[in-house]
């Protein structure tokens, strides 16, 4: 499977991604300035974390409105699938690819810890290598992490499926509504989390249970 | 032309910020001092000759940008 990852000015997780993208998927995606012209054609599109436009006016709000998201929406159309963590969650929501806003921590601090996270639906592409109901280890690092949608587009969320992962064992860090973590688009090709997979892949992260993400989606060992 | 657009949370959706806000209100002694709602101010200077289109111009500007009408508001004020 081919992936690009996709980066706006400001974004510092990007280094990460690739490097879980690579180990994982044993191919390094190609990597995306959002002023290129072209994205290659992929089978998978990320959107990495950080801080885009230094968060100006709301958090993803100038990327989401950028021309490269013009393509990834298009792509997305196309059944391309679209990942995007913590920031990139955040440009993704700003742009209507998936349902809900993410609002300022209800502690009103940056959050930068461990916490729990439940399976909610393993049937799809970026779920399938863990069993449903499963309980993972994830990290988070976000000051706006604090999902939020009304009444009637959450009924509708957790009616089709579209809830990824929720914060278990009492361990949610920023006062999203129903602990939800992740969301997916109603096709589920799209999905933005606010946690980091991507950061606990190895031993050397103090554990792994990132890595069937990647390994679902990518079709790798 | 300018136009100032106010841009403030939906009713029903938390701000802690708002709530931080109240709580040192309170602890400086304004004790009287309800729920606190933060909002954004925008003031804009407009090339539009024509008032009707400018006020036009700039919902659209708030639809598409300068609100999140999942959990925003908005307000336009157009002043010559």
């Amino acid at each position: 499977m081919k992936a690009a990852v996709v980066v706006f000015p400001g974004l510092n997780r990007d280094r990460d991604m690739i490097a879980a993208l690579t180990k994982i998927g044993g191919e390094a995606p190609a990597v995306v300035w959002h002023k290129d012209a072209e994205i290659p054609k992929v089978d998978l599109i990320v959107i990495p974390g950080g801080f885009s436009y230094g968060d100006y006016l709301r958090v993803g709000a100038i990327a989401a409105r950028s021309p490269v998201m013009d393509t990834i929406r298009d792509r997305a159309a196309h059944g391309v699938k679209v990942m995007g963590v913590c920031n990139g969650f955040q440009i993704l929501s700003e742009a209507g690819l998936v349902p809900g806003v993410l609002m300022r921590n209800a502690s009103l601090k940056f959050v930068c810890r461990e916490v729990k996270l439940q399976i909610e639906n393993a049937s799809t592409p970026f779920t399938r290598g863990y069993k449903q109901g499963q309980i993972i280890r994830c990290p988070v690092a976000h000051h706006d992490g604090n999902y939020f949608a009304d009444a009637e587009t959450l009924a509708r969320v957790e009616g089709q499926g579209q809830v990824a992962f929720r914060y278990a064992d009492g361990t949610n860090p920023n006062g999203s509504i129903n602990d939800i973590a992740g969301v997916f688009n109603e096709k589920k090709n799209v999905l933005g989390l606010m946690p980091h997979p991507e950061n606990l892949i190895e031993a050397a992260h103090g554990g792994s249970d990132g890595r069937q993400l990647f390994s679902g989606l990518l079709n790798a060992a | 032309m300018k136009a100032r657009v106010t841009v403030t949370l939906k009713s029903g959706v938390l701000d802690p910020q708002g709530q931080a806000i109240q709580g040192s209100l309170k602890s400086l002694g304004f004790d009287g001092v309800g729920a606190v709602r933060q909002g954004k101010v925008f003031d804009l200077e407009l090339g539009d000759a024509d008032r009707s289109q400018a006020e036009a111009n700039v919902r659209t500007m708030c639809e598409k940008l300068l609100a999140n009408t999942v959990i925003e508001n908005y307000t336009i004020e157009i002043t010559p």
